[in-house]
């Protein structure tokens, strides 16, 4: 594998989308953040019925930081992200064990509010998921669901999560459309407005532009790059040379028969440059996985 | 016939193990043809059966149409086809099914929906598996015995709580109606909001919506085209059904929508007539004919508004 002169890392090329100088990352002036552990794993397993998906997972995740989570299909990448909005709640069968908690909040215990847990983590899927109304009332409706009822506050909101994902301009006059129209790009980012709107302080985006076409695969990722230092960001992805270009830090997994385990973890550099365990490298380079 | 372009030219096989003789090509062809020809007839069937039945209806009600104004039959609010002094309102046959088909579907709509909404959101699968079996079970119940079930059981019934019921009443075959649509509305209502791909609902969730709030503001306004499409069977068959309403709400040419009056509707006089026996050009026999076409209006009505609203709502996974 090549390696990467480290002079050209800094260089803030002029076009980042995929294909042009895949390795480039972002050319980030600041740090994300302090290193403060935002989100906490101590000892996570989860495993459906009686099949072990993922275990023995400690982790912590800093705030304001992009984190890939990265590794083969099956070694419980997907399980992990949605262990941390709770939405293995809704897979029959399923346990999530140890201790995970979001600063002070005890995301496993039986009594944490849902919606409340919600609201702060958002979360994006792998096929854009917008729900079959209009662009108005795909981003209304989760905040009617969380009590927001007022016309012009909701306005505001929405207009202010448009621009943000640099949707407004292009559907500002069409609001009352289908959402179902848009391109799949337009899709997805629409999706993380419908998150955003929430004002969460997580994301988790499991493998987000994976359906994408590479023109807005990369404008998704220009976005997700642009919600650094303001939420904590968790991002699974096959796409080694994607985690490189936007991720501060790197969980890699893997799956040891079937069971998922945390190998390595570290900042993006140690990860891709200098990384510890023989199956991190061999994984990097390509050559299993 | 056109000949296979495979028999003109046919393709080298040198070297593989693949020897199509000439025989088995020309077989093959026959077969193809054939075949789609066979289908093409079974396709026209339909639409010539269709277009038969329009064509008897519209031809036979003609002649009452040269006795009968066009006015006079959509005002009148007398049906007295057999009496010396005949008279064609047929309002009288349309307020009874119009009265038994609404009381159908107001009881059909809640209780489908509801029913849909646990299956498919709520139930587990054993429990779905226990339950569907038993909803297509009232589909197969014949419905001459819902009628004498409605006649004999069920108005008596109602008769304890609502004491001015009549014995022949709309009332009772409305309810009874609604309750044998169940298998067809709650089971495609059923299949339509599971058709509505689970990654809707997750998002649902990880907004924060509850159960009931991802089945009721995501899945079913999702599903609203299937669910539409349930309800319009529903309907149409709420409109066309005979037997419960022959039975059980009299067959007494009587303007009305109170439902606890007893009144004759359209298909009930229909079948009245026709187990009769009416010389063939009588305009009492020939008044089926135009009964029978405002039924199919009625009907055609439902399904085109049924088509548009699926349309209108009409969704892309």
């Amino acid at each position: 594998m090549d390696i990467i002169q480290p002079a050209s890392r800094m260089t803030p090329g002029p076009d980042r989308r995929p294909g042009f100088m895949p390795w480039v990352p972002y050319p980030y002036t600041k740090p994300c953040c302090e290193p403060v552990a935002h989100i906490r794993a101590e000892q996570l397993s989860i495993s459906y019925d009686s099949r072990q998906a993922l275990q023995d997972v400690d982790l912590e995740i800093n705030r304001g930081c992009i984190t890939a989570v990265v590794g083969p299909s099956g070694c419980g990448k997907t399980s992990f992200l949605m262990s941390i909005n709770r939405l293995t709640d809704l897979i029959p069968g399923c346990r999530v064990s140890g201790n995970l908690h979001i600063k002070e909040l005890d995301v496993l215990a039986p009594i944490t509010n849902l919606l409340h847990l919600r609201r702060m983590v958002g979360m994006i899927f792998q096929k854009p998921t917008v729900f079959p109304f209009s662009i108005r009332k795909n981003l209304e409706l989760p905040l009617r669901e969380h009590g927001t009822h007022d016309r012009t506050l909701m306005a505001s909101a929405i207009e202010k999560v448009l621009q943000q994902v640099g949707l407004w301009n292009e559907v500002k006059d069409r609001l009352d459309r289908s959402a179902q129209a848009l391109s799949g790009g337009q899709q997805q980012r629409l999706c993380l407005a419908r998150a955003l709107v929430l004002s969460p302080d997580v994301l988790l985006l499991d493998e987000p532009c994976s359906a994408l076409d590479p023109i807005s695969s990369g404008i998704v990722e220009d976005l997700i790059v642009s919600l650094r230092g303001h939420y904590t960001v968790l991002i699974v992805t096959h796409n080694l040379a994607q985690a490189r270009r936007i991720a501060d830090h790197v969980a890699f997994f893997w799956s040891f028969n079937g069971v998922g385990r945390l190998v390595e973890h570290g900042s993006a550099q140690e990860i891709f440059e200098s990384p510890k365990e023989e199956l991190t490298v061999a994984y990097i380079s390509g050559m299993r996985g | 016939m056109p000949t296979s372009p495979s028999l003109s030219n046919p393709p080298s096989t040198a070297g593989s193990p693949i020897r199509a003789s000439e025989g088995f090509l020309r077989r093959r062809a026959l077969w193809g043809s054939l075949a789609g020809g066979i289908l093409f007839v079974a396709a026209a069937a339909s639409v010539f059966v269709t277009l038969g039945i329009v064509y008897v209806l519209i031809t036979e009600s003609t002649g009452f149409f040269a006795q009968v104004s066009l006015l006079d039959f959509l005002t009148d609010t007398q049906w007295t086809p057999v009496f010396e002094n005949a008279r064609f309102g047929v309002m009288t046959l349309v307020s009874a099914t119009v009265t038994v088909a609404g009381i159908a579907l107001a009881v059909s709509i809640p209780a489908g929906l509801a029913l849909a909404m646990y299956l498919s959101e709520y139930a587990r699968g054993e429990v779905r598996e226990t339950v569907k079996p038993f909803l297509e079970l009232l589909e197969g119940v014949p419905t001459v015995v819902y009628g004498y079930f409605t006649l004999l059981f069920f108005t008596p019934l109602l008769q304890t709580f609502i004491p001015g019921l009549e014995g022949f009443n709309m009332l009772g075959p409305g309810i009874v109606m609604g309750i044998m649509i169940l298998p067809y509305t709650a089971s495609v209502s059923e299949d339509a909001m599971r058709a509505v791909p689970s990654g809707l609902r997750e998002a649902g969730y990880a907004l924060g919506y509850s159960r009931f709030r991802v089945a009721m503001r995501v899945v079913v306004p999702a599903a609203f085209s299937g669910i539409t499409a349930a309800f319009i069977l529903g309907m149409s068959r709420a409109v066309g059904e005979t037997m419960v309403v022959a039975i059980a709400a009299g067959q007494n040419p009587n303007f009305s929508f109170n439902p606890t009056e007893g009144a004759a509707t359209i298909t009930a006089y229909i079948v009245q007539m026709a187990m009769g026996d009416l010389p063939h050009d009588s305009i009492a026999y020939q008044s089926v004919f135009a009964a029978g076409i405002v039924l199919f209006i009625i009907t055609l009505t439902f399904n085109l508004i049924g088509f548009f609203l699926r349309r209108r709502y009409k969704e892309v996974y």
